[in-house]
């Protein structure tokens, strides 16, 4: 009985410290989004950007049911599918900036984001690519027993990539897990006024695929939900599709005040905060205060760093930057 | 001498590279069980099975972003859009995705996938049948389009396409399926070198696909007219091998750029841009014979009136130098 005692101790003990970790990591994105956020205000971050702050759950819940080999597609809201993936902040601040160790050396910027050693195929400036990406890193996944994951938004559940995609990978059983993270608006507009029947995870059964919807502020709960789906798509079972439900704190884009959203519902969103809810729970569970500001500290250190490295880094060099049109 | 037919060109350069890298994966709607609406793939499913040639829905868009994901995680991809015509579908996968995969990830890693598509007029096939896609591709960097224009062309420009780290599109057109050619005498053609599949001294005929059988059949007319045409197979449109051409029109001071296609916005126009801004001081003439700014016609008389064959070319040809003119 001791022994058995021991065991589950010692596997609560690896839960919470695995939910620690994962805390930790929605940290680093909410802060490395508020950098990102104080950046582009300061004329730093150019172009775009679509901050994925308030959404931090799903993208971390998600991957902490993969393994490092399995792959993931993101969105052009993609800073947190990188972090969540394992990209270090250094190199994706950088590429934010322009810089040459950027990520992609520079080239791609905010919405193109690909970090292959990590399994990131890609993030998607097209609403619905990442579905399409993943379906094409599902059929490679399905002889080296990986999986391959997309994230999107509601709005791509209107896109043909959604439908095509969700048949294709249902009909062969691919290693796919379909995340579909429902912020509620598709750019400006409410998810409801352009989805009929505004209900995304019962357009699985269509395909005769599980689907359900998720708390997607809620990290212990995506975290189960993916974990299940994970294990489905890497038995051979086939894709599931999961609703992850959230919201964003900021507009779609830069250019976006989001004045189109009811007050109240903001202020009911902002006090389900992702981060909030782990904290507490965490706590809850028996995590000492102490261990939790730590932890945090420990996060807001690394993230200073990786951004104060990446703004002393220089800016590629067009007289020694010789792309090639091909692949050798 | 045996001779091999275009479609068995494709097929044996397709079951050779299935056989040769177990990377090589091959599907599409109606590929695999049927064996492709042209009869071009019929016994790869048998002897490859399901996992390597497999049927698909008609789903384009999932196809080239299947595609596209699978050639970034390992796989080489070989892709059947069943018409050219239903390249308009997928231009996302290709132009957003596989084309600026290499360039924007930092060269992290390349896009091994060939697109297969039937292409091409003369068919009574109506306009959204009959269309030829290369020149809606071809301004994007990144891009390898190849058209053949023979058996021996089209197993070895495959093959290439295959082995190519870099997204192909392969253009295959209709009426040249059942042709009979010579064997190829070389396994695998290089992509984006030209061939100069006639010699002759007194005007360049440049055109790509069924426009170089074509060509080479009004040279060898034109001869009996003591005009000596020289005809050159561009085999791809990216990259475009200017070179082989320049060299050409330095000897013959003439070119004639042969497209089946409407001239704005076509290659042939861009082929004679580059010649003129390059080579101005070797040319005394320089045209182009190309379609009407229409669709393509459905009615017999119409479409053949619409195509630059054999008999436009030599039209063409006489005209610009005054044979037979009084």
């Amino acid at each position: 009985m001791a022994e058995v005692q021991t065991a589950q101790d010692s596997k609560a003990g690896g839960r919470q410290a695995l939910y620690l970790d994962g805390y930790s990591r929605m940290l680093l994105i909410r802060l490395f989004e508020t950098a990102m956020h104080r950046l582009f205000l300061a004329g730093e971050i150019h172009g775009t950007t679509h901050l994925t702050a308030g959404q931090e759950a799903v993208a971390v819940g998600v991957c902490m049911a993969l393994r490092p080999g399995d792959y993931a597609a993101g969105t052009y809201r993609g800073h947190g599918h990188a972090l969540a993936k394992g990209t270090p902040p250094e190199p994706l601040a950088a590429e934010m900036l322009g810089r040459s160790s950027g990520v992609c050396g520079g080239r791609a910027g905010s919405m193109n984001v690909i970090d292959l050693e990590h399994g990131l195929v890609g993030c998607y400036g097209i609403v619905g690519g990442s579905i399409a990406a993943a379906l094409g890193a599902a059929l490679s996944a399905k002889r080296s027993n990986r999986v391959a994951v997309a994230f999107f938004g509601d709005g791509a559940v209107n896109q043909a990539y959604f439908h095509e995609c969700l048949n294709m990978a249902a009909v062969f059983s691919l290693p796919a897990v379909f995340v579909c993270e429902n912020n509620f608006y598709g750019e400006f507009t409410p998810m409801a006024a352009v989805t009929a029947g505004a209900d995304i995870a019962a357009r699985a059964r269509a395909y005769d695929m599980p689907a359900c919807v998720v708390d997607g502020n809620d990290l212990w709960a995506v975290h189960a939900a993916a974990e299940q789906a994970v294990q489905r798509a890497r038995s051979g079972i086939g894709p599931t599709l999961l609703e992850c439900q959230t919201y964003r704190h900021y507009g779609h884009s830069k250019s976006d005040p989001a004045t189109y959203r009811p007050r109240e519902e903001v202020e009911r969103w902002l006090a389900r905060d992702p981060l909030k809810l782990a904290r507490a729970r965490l706590l809850d569970e028996g995590v000492e205060e102490a261990k939790l500001s730590a932890v945090e500290e420990e996060t807001r250190t690394l993230l200073d760093h990786a951004i104060e490295n990446a703004q002393a880094a220089p800016y590629p060099d067009p007289a020694q930057d010789a792309p090639t049109e091909f692949s050798p | 001498m045996s001779e091999l037919e275009f479609r068995t060109a494709i097929r044996e350069a397709l079951a050779e590279e299935i056989e040769r890298d177990p990377a090589v994966v091959f599907f599409g709607e109606d590929v695999a069980a049927p064996g492709g609406v042209f009869a071009v793939t019929p016994g790869l499913r048998e002897r490859f099975g399901p996992e390597r040639v497999f049927d698909t829905p008609i789903s384009e868009l999932a196809l080239i972003g299947a595609a596209y994901g699978a050639a970034v995680t390992g796989l080489r991809p070989v892709v059947e859009i069943m018409f050219g015509d239903f390249m308009g579908l997928v231009m996302d996968g290709l132009v957003n995705q596989a084309a600026k995969f290499w360039y924007l990830s930092n060269e992290q890693g390349s896009v091994p996938l060939v697109v297969r598509s039937a292409v091409g007029g003369g068919g009574r096939f109506g306009a959204i049948h009959s269309q030829t896609h290369g020149t809606w591709y071809q301004g994007v960097p990144g891009l390898k389009i190849a058209f053949p224009s023979s058996p021996a062309e089209a197993k070895g420009l495959l093959k290439a396409a295959i082995r190519d780290p870099n997204p192909v599109l392969f253009l295959e057109h209709k009426r040249l399926y059942s042709v009979k050619g010579p064997e190829p005498d070389q396994e695998v053609l290089p992509l984006g070198r030209a061939n100069v599949a006639r010699s002759g001294s007194d005007l360049t005929i440049a055109s790509i696909g069924k426009g170089v059988p074509d060509a080479l059949a009004a040279a060898e007319t034109l001869a009996g007219d003591g005009i000596s045409a020289e005809v050159v197979d561009l085999r791809t449109l990216r990259p475009l091998d200017l070179d082989t051409v320049l060299e050409s029109v330095s000897r013959t001071n003439r070119l004639l750029a042969v497209e089946e296609g409407p001239r704005t916005g076509g290659w042939a126009t861009g082929l004679l841009g580059a010649v003129a801004e390059l080579a101005l001081h070797d040319l005394d003439d320089a045209w182009i014979l190309a379609t009407a700014e229409t669709p393509i016609p459905y009615s017999p008389t119409l479409e053949d009136a619409y195509i630059p064959d054999t008999d436009a070319i030599l039209a063409s040809v006489r005209s610009r130098a005054g044979v037979g003119v009084s």
